[in-house]
């Protein structure tokens, strides 16, 4: 198959850098503003009263969150909110040292799956681990949400600082 | 239902390189001319097109079918292009193959093309945006947060050791050594570099991840009676399957890919495959990061769950081994272009089932090879079986 491969030209950093190539660059502006919908809005506004909330599928009997205007499996609507707690259980978790441009960070992140309690089992949503040395940090492990003092909520997910292990 | 029997009858690809000086058109070009070539048709033999590219984001081209279709000899002629993000190479294929089963068309050229280096200060920038835009994409993700949180995930289930998962990323490089388009081949590549590689987002290092990479792959795709005049070692589209998950990600059981097994028993009933184990000899399961392999094995049923890793242990992933796995040295050693690793791995199958590997060449005469992609939000698989 060696004569069907095409050699290409092969560019390296210094190409660029040193000019020996020609290239053109450009910025995209792209704005947008998301209506955040009938079951993240309301979860917007119940985060922004420092409450997690799910929604329960009237088929499958199911506590859903993140929460949703149908459930995805039966294809019904939900038939109405449910409060949940703001403790949960680690599902799985990563260190992550690096930005999305791979720039290395001082203090690592820590992203989770977090299980909500309250929520039908293995209902996680994604958040952030705080408060923890990260060779701590353990699956199963039992965390509770720490939220921004109420006058600094905004309605987001951000109203969660992070998560941090329950003593 | 009655349809047409489809033979993959061609396939060439461009090398696969950190940066190519050609732009996306013309490395596609350099792949579909390439194909052509290598069974000996023009692009007036061909009567449709099916293109392959994952996001616009990385060339920061909208409407990128269109950009592209020049390049994929699809002036003139009926252009089509699936996206299922990294399962889309395999999804190409199973596009082509509706093509010509259906009977509309005769013979389709199926090409792939991915240049990601475009994508400034670096392509991981165009995938912030698959994460949810209210719920998650406020904390700050990075593509690597998903594999991440899936490896530890699959090896807390399974209580495998980043060791145990290395000798995937081993294997592959390896292989690739013998790959003439390869990126990141290496024969001396060890289990220690892997460990003592940098750490970007744990249980991921550098050396589980396959890299940025810019190339393009084609293949010609031919009814039965056309494909017998073209060629006399066609290599039969025995089955086709594809699956998506829920995008409710955060919700599901991270450590086993459903969505691959629906996708693979879909291929199977198709193939009249009834025993995989003993039915499939040959395997190229999608590679992006070296537990993505073990995890995609254990998926398409050719090993027990969380047993995929002791199988690679004892080599029988290896080359000569019962089951050849990547033979073409994968993602993590030729290299990940997007949708063109994607039908690369469809081309090695076509290669090793004719024979005509070359250096990689697995023993034995393989008859019959399963090539699987998978991507969007750790939800769809996608899957075809060849046969000789």
């Amino acid at each position: 198959m060696k004569e069907f491969v095409y050699n290409c030209v092969s560019l390296s950093e210094e190409d660029f850098t040193q000019g020996r190539v020609l290239f053109e660059t450009w910025k995209p502006v792209a704005r947008y503003a998301w209506d955040a919908g009938i079951a993240i809005g309301r979860y917007l506004r119940e985060l922004k009263n420092g409450r997690l909330i799910g929604v329960h599928c009237p088929n499958c009997g199911r506590v859903l969150v993140p929460p949703r205007m149908f459930c995805q499996d039966c294809f019904v609507p939900i038939d109405g909110f449910v409060p949940l707690q703001d403790t949960g259980t680690v599902v799985t978790f990563s260190i992550c040292y690096i930005r999305w441009d791979m720039v290395r960070l001082e203090h690592p992140l820590i992203p989770a799956v977090i299980a909500i309690d309250g929520a039908s089992p293995g209902m996680g949503i994604l958040h952030l681990l705080g408060e923890v040395k990260p060779e701590d940090v353990r699956i199963g492990m039992r965390v509770r949400a720490v939220w921004k003092p109420a006058e600094e909520r905004v309605g987001a997910i951000t109203d969660i600082r992070y998560f941090k292990p329950i003593e | 239902m009655a349809r047409n029997r489809v033979a993959i009858v061609g396939a060439g690809m461009t090398k696969f390189v950190r940066r190519a000086q050609e732009t996306s058109k013309e490395l596609a070009w350099e792949a579909a001319s390439k194909a052509l070539e290598s069974c000996e048709l023009t692009l007036d033999d061909i009567d449709a097109v099916v293109i392959g590219s994952a996001p616009e984001a990385f060339d920061g081209v909208h409407m990128k079918t269109e950009y592209l279709s020049d390049g994929c000899g699809g002036w003139g002629k009926p252009v089509i292009r699936g996206f299922v993000g990294g399962g889309t190479g395999v999804l190409s294929v199973i596009q082509g193959w509706y093509h010509v089963a259906s009977g509309i068309f005769d013979t389709v050229l199926v090409v792939a093309e991915e240049k990601m280096s475009a994508c400034q200060p670096h392509p991981q920038g165009a995938f912030i945006t698959i994460f949810d835009n209210i719920t998650e994409r406020a904390l700050g993700p990075n593509l690597l947060w998903i594999f991440a949180l899936e490896m530890n995930a699959y090896m807390t289930r399974y209580g495998l050791s980043k060791r145990d998962i290395a000798l995937v990323s081993v294997k592959n490089k390896r292989n690739a050594a013998d790959h003439p388009a390869a990126m990141l081949g290496d024969p001396n590549i060890t289990v220690e570099d892997v460990l003592n590689s940098e750490v970007l987002a744990w249980p991921v290092q550098r050396l589980d991840v396959s890299p940025v990479t810019d190339g393009a792959v084609a293949i010609v795709m031919a009814a039965e009676h056309v494909a017998r005049r073209i060629t006399n070692k066609p290599v039969w589209v025995e089955g086709i399957g594809w699956n998506l998950d829920t995008a409710y990600w955060t919700n599901r059981d991270l450590s086993y890919p459903t969505y691959v097994e629906e996708a693979a028993r879909m291929a199977y009933k198709m193939a009249g495959i009834t025993e995989p184990r003993k039915q499939i000899h040959i395997a190229e399961p999608y590679d992006p990061f070296d537990y993505k392999e073990l995890h995609h094995l254990e998926g398409l049923l050719l090993f027990d769950k969380g047993k995929a890793a002791e199988a690679t242990a004892l080599g029988i992933t290896q080359r000569d081994g019962d089951l050849p796995v990547c033979p073409s040295g994968g993602l993590l050693g030729v290299g990940n272009p997007i949708s063109a690793a994607a039908l690369m791995k469809v081309a090695e199958i076509f290669w090793q089932l004719r024979g005509e590997a070359g250096a990689r060449q697995v023993p034995g005469q393989p008859k019959r090879g399963i090539a699987q992609a998978w991507g969007d939000l750790m939800q769809v698989g996608t899957v075809v079986v060849l046969g000789v």
